[in-house]
């Protein structure tokens, strides 16, 4: 065990520092310059411009940008170049939101996919089973801002429902709980719709494995036994056919940053999908590269958790 | 004696029974073709100098209107369309949504064809090898002739033209003539400092799984959406990095394939027989490998339209005069409420064309299903 946490460490290490130079050459060897983002503006003078690439290591060869980049990363002192305030500080605000954004995510998504998967697994062929099979392909096929719109026509002119960033404007102070229940209702349809894609794809998994697991032997071994049907499914088969998800617990973590830049562009969420697409678009690199690595981080911490707990639960696995 | 008897029914009529029996699957092909027609026509219909159907006309005192109405006012004879009424109405510029619509059904099937056969290709290439060469060792001088090359080509590309060619040149001879060289070398003895360069690193297998674990690690929009926006808009580039950010799947798939395919009879057969390695490949292993790719590419191809549509979403999709489906789509979301069918027509028909090829893959993997062809 301690052997295999050694070596998944160092191998994901080497990983990273490869992660951070193909991310670096992909933002730098593309066309243009970051200094020449507004060359009609009046203020961008050359001396301006110089100032400003001498002040960004800009002037200095790819390699030792590289170095600057990364030790400042490491120290935490990176600043944005649009606003001189530091990348982390940057990040840990939308973070925060994010988070909530996310977590609400996964929340209904594992909550809902798991009982309509189990559901189409019992009753195979059934109404319920080829129903929610059509609309799981409908949810994975429709363009996700298309059917933002559709659900913001219909929701806002039904239920009042607000659609636009994370808190009713202007309310200026009001009881906690009140804020709340504002924070919550601005929360339902952006988190609704992050999950949706996530539902279809984890309910169809969910519905494999267990018709995988319901077909084995002794699964009919224990029907053969009397053994009520209830019990074979939930006691039996279930238990077996979860192994394989405590391993995703490990892969939801990278969707915090990539799976959300639409979302929260619909919704004006001020979150960390959009403020990568807005940096991208400044060509604020430093944001742009601090966000990469971060996700290059959280998928390999979730790759090293799933590897981890897929150990802990099922003693077979000797890795 | 009894004589072995040849199987009943050849493969390709067991898959289509197989493949019959699934109503949503069949019901996936039917639109696929039906597609993959409207997109031909829409390409012969709206190219040319004197087009069938005009997406590009401009008829500003036409704009926004409804499906189905007739021209009115005094419009020159060629800006009538051929069908005498706008079928799916005009958009905010008074261009037909129809001959839109027609080009667009061209377009965005080849940006999906174009970025799955891209991530196919490689996929089988770097799959291939890591699969079937993947035991081989890279040794030391492989290595430091990758490195000198790959280190050439980025000063080349941050135009330090001198150095670059420097590396360049000799990484470039190593390529060229170190397989010559070195069987040469073999009947020479290798002494001194030689032996460090013939030393053994690590596997190839090794290598191309690093790589396709680096790759992972991006976030693949993300990604695509940085390299979208950094280089300057094309269709081509579209497809491209498309391509070149989803191969990753089908490289393992195809490992996975040709590691247990290797070490079958009928390859120690073939083998055995002489057959160069080149055609075990291609002849033997890559039919028996490709099931899952062409799961995994039609299910890609869908995918690759909805990533096209979220492009063009956020602003950076297939640049005009290219109409796509996506891109109908984010132009209509502004008028979403004055001309409703700018969003449901194309929103819709991305909804049908990806839903039939989702279910057309899924009715694949089914059908190419071993286990489900048994019970069967």
């Amino acid at each position: 065990m301690l052997s295999f946490i050694a070596r998944s460490g160092v191998q994901k290490i080497i990983t990273l520092f490869f992660v951070s130079v193909i991310s670096f050459m992909v933002i730098h060897l593309a066309p243009g310059e970051p200094s020449q983002v507004n060359p009609l503006n009046p203020k961008f003078t050359p001396e301006m411009v110089e100032r400003f690439r001498k002040q960004f290591h800009l002037d200095r060869p790819l390699y030792v940008q590289y170095g600057y980049f990364y030790r400042d990363l490491f120290a935490g002192t990176t600043v944005s170049w649009k606003d001189n305030v530091p990348v982390l500080k940057k990040i840990w605000e939308r973070f925060k939101n994010s988070f909530w954004l996310f977590m609400v995510g996964t929340i209904l998504t594992w909550t809902l996919a798991f009982p309509i998967g189990i559901r189409s697994a019992i009753f195979r062929g059934g109404i319920y089973d080829r129903g929610m099979t059509l609309f799981s392909y409908f949810l994975i096929s429709i363009p996700g801002f298309f059917f933002a719109y559709i659900l913001i026509i219909l929701v806002v002119n039904a239920f009042h429902v607000p659609v636009i960033g994370m808190e009713t404007f202007g309310l200026g102070t009001i009881p906690w709980y009140r804020e709340l229940m504002d924070r919550t209702w601005h929360l339902l349809l952006p988190s609704l719709l992050g999950a949706t894609g996530g539902i279809a794809v984890l309910s169809r998994y969910v519905r494999s494995q267990m018709l995988e697991v319901e077909s084995q032997d002794y699964v009919r071994t224990a029907r053969a036994k009397g053994v009520p049907a209830e019990q074979v499914h939930y006691k039996h088969a279930l238990r077996n056919a979860l192994l394989p998800f405590v391993t995703m617990f490990g892969l939801i973590l990278p969707g915090l940053i990539g799976g959300s830049i639409i979302i929260e562009s619909i919704f004006s969420w001020p979150g960390m999908g959009r403020m990568a697409y807005e940096a991208i678009l400044a060509r604020d690199y430093p944001i742009v590269l601090t966000e990469n690595f971060i996700a290059a981080v959280l998928v390999l911490i979730g790759t090293f958790v799933s590897d981890v707990l897929y150990m802990v639960v099922d003693p077979r696995i000797r890795l | 004696m009894e004589k072995p008897l040849a199987p009943r029914e050849s493969r390709w009529r067991e898959f289509w029974r197989l493949f019959k029996r699934n109503k949503l699957a069949s019901f996936g092909l039917v639109i696929f073709v039906l597609f993959f027609f409207t997109a031909v026509a829409g390409l012969v219909f709206t190219s040319g100098p004197n087009p069938f159907f005009d997406p590009s006309m401009v008829r500003l005192e036409e704009k926004l209107r409804p499906p189905l109405s007739a021209p009115r006012g005094n419009l020159s004879p060629q800006a009538i369309p051929w069908s005498g009424v706008y079928l799916l109405g005009t958009d905010e510029l008074g261009r037909d949504v129809f001959a839109r619509m027609m080009q667009g059904a061209w377009v965005s099937l080849t940006v999906g064809f174009v970025a799955v056969g891209i991530s196919v290709l490689v996929g089988i290439l770097l799959g291939g090898i890591s699969g079937y060469y993947g035991q081989n060792a890279v040794t030391a001088d492989q290595v430091i002739g990758v490195v000198l090359v790959i280190i050439g080509i980025g000063l080349f590309f941050a135009k330090a033209f001198a150095s670059g060619a420097v590396l360049l040149i000799p990484g470039g001879f190593w390529f060229v003539f170190s397989p010559r060289w070195k069987k040469k070398w073999r009947k020479a003895r290798e002494v001194g400092w030689t032996k460090i360069l013939s030393m053994r690193t690590m596997s190839i297998d090794t290598v191309i799984m690093r790589f396709v674990d680096i790759m992972l690690c991006f976030p693949s929009f993300f990604l695509i959406l940085t390299v979208v926006a950094l280089l300057p808009a094309s269709i081509y580039n579209i497809m491209i990095v498309i391509g070149l950010t989803s191969w990753m799947g089908t490289t393992r798939f195809v490992r996975a394939e040709f590691l247990s395919l290797r070490e079958q009879d009928f390859v120690t057969a073939a083998r055995a027989l002489g057959v160069s390695s080149g055609r075990i490949i291609f002849r033997h292993m890559v039919p028996n490998a490709i099931a899952p790719v062409l799961v995994s590419a039609t299910i890609g191809i869908a995918s690759a339209i909805l990533t096209e549509a979220g492009l063009s979403f956020l602003g950076l999709g297939v640049p005009p005069p290219h109409a796509t489906w996506g891109n109908i789509l984010a132009d209509g979301k502004n008028y979403i409420f004055d001309a409703p069918w700018l969003t449901f027509i194309p929103g819709i028909a991305i909804l049908i064309v990806v839903l039939s090829f989702n279910l057309f893959g899924e009715g694949l993997r089914d059908a190419l299903n071993p286990r489900l062809r048994e019970q069967s």
